[in-house]
C-alpha cells in the first residue's frame, strides 16, 4: 500500500499542479501574447525578452530569484500573510505554481503570440467595420482564429511543467506528499537506489512526452488542412 | 447641393513624397466612383472615409453626421454606419456563410430608412444555397456576394466599395455587375465605387470623381465630367459618353429598340423590351462624326440635330468636339472624335448647327427593369 502511495502521489501532485499552471498560464499569456503580436509600442520586444529569459537561464538561477521573492520577507510572503496569515509561499503548492508559470510563460506565450500575428490586420478591418468594438472582435475573430496556436501553447505549457525538475526541487523542496513531483520523486529513487520505481515514473514520462509530441502534430496538420 | 443630404470628405496628408490632398463632396444617393489609376490614392481615401486610415488633417461630414474633424474628432471605424466590400471579400474564414452574413447583422432596425431583411439579401445575392458552407469552399465570385451581402446587412446609411471586382475573372466580373446594380435600384443605398476600370464607371456610376496622383481632378454627374474636355476622360482612347434612356418603342421586324434620351431618339439593336424601361446608353467619341449639312440616304441609322459646344485638340492630328443635341443644343451631350483636317476644313466653329452621326450606340440594363 505505502508503496504504491509512494509512486501514486507526485503522478496525482504533478497532474494536479500541470493543471493549475496551464490554467494560469492561458489566463496570463494570452492577453500578454495579444498585446505582443498587436501593440506599436517600441518597448515591446523588452517585454518580450524578459518573458523569454527563462527560456536560456539555468534553472538554479530562476528558482533561486523566485525562492527569495515567495520566501519569508520577500513580496510573496506579504502576499501569503495577508490572503491567509502564511509566513512564505517557498515550499507550498501555490508558490510551486508561480514557479513553474514563469518557467513556461515563453513556451507557451510565443506560439500565441504567432498566432495571434497571423490572423493579420484584415480580419478586425471586416470586423471594425461590421460594428464590432475592439472587445468584441477579440472575443469573435481572433480567439477563435488563433486557437490552434492558443491549444498548441497549453500542451506544451502542461508537458514543460510536467517535465520541470530544477525550478521545482529550488522551490518545492521535494517534500512527499506537498511538493515532490514526478521529476523530483524520480531523482530521489535513483539516489535511493529504488530502481524499480524510478524506472516506473520515467517509463511513464517517455510514454506522456511521446503522445504530447504526436499529438501537437496532428493537431497541427488538421488545422493546417482546415486552413487551406 | 446641400451638405447635409451628401457625403463631404476632406483628407489632406504626406506620405514621403505622395501628398494626398482630396476634397470632395457627392449627394447621399445613387453610385458615386471613385476613379482613377492605381497608386492614386483612391483607396486611401475609402479607407479614410471608414475610418480603417487616420489621417491628421481629415474631414468626413455624411447626412450631416461628422465622421472627422481636423480638432481630433474621430468615431471609430465600428461606430460608423457604413458597409465596407473589400477587394478579396475579406470573410471570416472560421464562420459560415449564414453567420459571416449575421455577423454585424443590427439587432434594432433603422428608424430613418427601410430596414434590410436576411431573407430578401439571401435571395438577391442569390446565396441561399451556400448558407451553411465554409468561406473557403466558395468560388471568388461567390465570397464577394456575401462580402456585399454581409455589408448590406448592418443597415447602413452608406456603402464602401473597395475595387470589388478587380480580384475576379472577366466571366465572374460580369456574374456579379448585376448584382452591385441590382443593390442600387432595389435598396436605394448610396454607393461609394472604387475601380481603375472605365467600363465599371460607366456601367455603374452616376456621378464619378476623378481622382489623379492624390488630387481630385474632376467630379460631377457622370455624363457631365465625361463630356468636359477638360477632364482627363475625354482626352482618352475610349472617351464616351453613358445616358439615360427609356424605351419608346420595339421594332420587332428589325429587332431595333427606340429609346429616347435628352433632345432626341435613338436607334439600337436589342433585345425586346417594354415601353418605359430605362436603359444606360453608351456612345464613343469614335463613333460619332459631324457633318454640316443633313447627309442624305445613309446607312447610318441615328442622326441627330446638334450644335457645336466646343473642341479641344486631342494631339497635333486630332481634335475632341463636344456638341449638344436638339434643335437648339438643348439636349444630351456627345462627343465627337475626328481629325484636325476635317474639323479645319469644314470649318466648325462653336454654336454652329450640325448633325452628329452616331454609328453605333451600346445600352446596359438601365434602373429598375423589372423581373430578371
Amino acid at each position: 500500500m505505502d508503496d504504491v502511495w509512494q509512486l501514486w502521489s507526485p503522478v496525482k501532485l504533478t497532474l494536479e499542479l500541470a493543471t493549475v499552471s496551464t490554467l494560469t498560464l492561458l489566463i496570463v499569456a494570452t492577453p500578454l501574447a495579444w498585446w505582443l503580436a498587436r501593440s506599436k509600442a517600441k518597448w515591446k520586444e523588452i517585454v518580450a525578452t524578459l518573458v523569454s529569459l527563462p527560456m536560456v537561464l539555468p534553472a538554479t538561477v530562476l528558482g533561486f530569484y523566485v525562492l527569495i521573492a515567495l520566501g519569508p520577507g520577500g513580496p510573496g510572503a506579504a502576499v501569503a500573510g495577508i490572503l491567509w496569515g502564511g509566513r512564505t509561499l517557498a515550499f507550498t503548492f501555490t508558490g510551486l505554481v508561480i514557479g513553474c508559470v514563469i518557467a513556461s510563460l515563453p513556451t507557451v506565450v510565443q506560439p500565441i503570440r504567432n498566432a495571434f500575428a497571423a490572423v493579420g490586420d484584415r480580419p478586425f478591418e471586416a470586423a471594425a467595420t461590421l460594428r464590432a468594438s475592439p472587445w468584441q472582435a477579440f472575443w469573435r475573430v481572433a480567439l477563435p482564429l488563433a486557437s490552434p496556436g492558443i491549444l498548441s501553447g497549453a500542451v506544451l505549457g502542461f508537458s514543460h511543467t510536467v517535465g520541470n525538475f530544477g525550478v521545482v526541487l529550488m522551490i518545492g523542496g521535494n517534500i512527499p506528499g506537498r511538493t515532490r513531483v514526478m521529476s523530483t520523486a524520480i531523482f530521489d529513487f535513483v539516489e535511493a537506489m529504488q530502481w524499480e520505481q524510478a524506472n516506473i515514473l520515467a517509463g511513464g514520462m517517455v510514454v506522456f512526452a511521446f503522445v504530447v509530441i504526436l499529438s501537437m502534430i496532428l493537431i497541427e496538420k488538421r488545422f493546417a488542412r482546415m486552413r487551406e | 447641393m446641400s451638405e447635409a443630404h451628401g457625403i463631404h470628405a476632406k483628407f489632406r496628408n504626406v506620405l514621403g513624397d505622395f501628398i494626398l490632398d482630396v476634397d470632395f463632396t457627392a449627394p447621399a444617393k445613387g453610385v458615386t466612383a471613385l476613379f482613377g489609376p492605381s497608386g492614386c490614392g483612391k483607396t486611401t481615401v475609402i479607407r479614410c472615409i471608414a475610418g480603417l486610415t487616420r489621417v491628421r488633417d481629415g474631414f468626413c461630414q455624411i447626412d450631416g453626421e461628422i465622421w472627422q474633424k481636423p480638432d481630433g474628432t474621430f468615431v471609430p471605424t465600428h461606430k460608423r454606419s457604413l458597409g465596407y466590400v473589400f477587394q478579396e471579400a475579406n470573410l471570416f474564414p472560421h464562420l459560415s456563410v449564414r453567420k459571416n452574413l449575421l455577423f454585424g447583422a443590427a439587432k434594432e432596425k433603422p428608424r430613418d430608412r427601410p430596414a434590410i431583411d436576411f431573407d430578401e439579401v439571401v435571395d438577391l445575392l442569390g446565396v441561399r444555397h451556400l448558407l451553411e458552407r465554409a468561406p473557403r469552399n466558395l468560388s471568388g465570385g461567390e465570397r464577394q456576394r456575401v462580402g456585399i451581402g454581409r455589408a448590406l446587412l448592418t443597415q447602413p446609411k452608406v456603402v464602401l466599395m473597395d475595387e470589388p471586382l478587380s480580384a475576379l475573372d472577366r466571366k465572374t466580373k460580369g456574374e456579379i455587375l448585376p448584382f452591385i446594380e441590382k443593390l442600387r435600384d432595389h435598396f436605394a443605398l448610396p454607393i461609394f465605387y472604387i475601380t481603375h476600370d472605365i467600363a465599371e464607371v460607366e456601367r455603374l456610376a452616376d456621378q464619378i470623381v476623378l481622382i489623379e496622383n492624390g488630387h481630385v481632378v474632376g467630379a460631377g454627374p457622370l455624363a457631365d465630367v465625361q463630356s468636359d474636355l477638360s477632364s482627363p476622360l475625354a482626352r482618352t482612347r475610349e472617351a464616351a459618353v453613358s445616358l439615360q434612356g427609356v424605351v419608346e418603342a420595339f421594332d420587332a421586324e428589325f429587332g431595333l429598340l427606340d429609346v429616347a434620351i435628352a433632345g432626341g431618339r435613338l436607334l439600337a439593336p436589342a433585345p425586346p423590351a417594354d415601353v418605359g424601361e430605362t436603359r444606360r446608353v453608351h456612345i464613343l467619341a469614335s463613333s460619332v462624326s459631324l457633318a454640316r449639312e443633313a447627309p442624305g440616304r445613309s446607312s447610318i441609322l441615328n442622326i441627330l440635330p446638334a450644335r457645336v459646344v466646343t473642341m479641344k485638340p486631342v494631339d497635333a492630328f486630332e481634335v475632341m468636339a463636344a456638341v449638344a443635341i436638339g434643335e437648339k443644343g438643348e439636349g444630351a451631350r456627345l462627343l465627337s472624335r475626328m481629325t484636325r483636317k476635317s474639323w479645319e476644313e469644314l470649318r466648325f466653329v462653336e454654336g454652329m448647327k450640325v448633325f452628329a452621326q452616331v454609328k453605333s450606340v451600346a445600352l446596359d440594363a438601365g434602373r429598375g427593369e423589372p423581373g430578371e
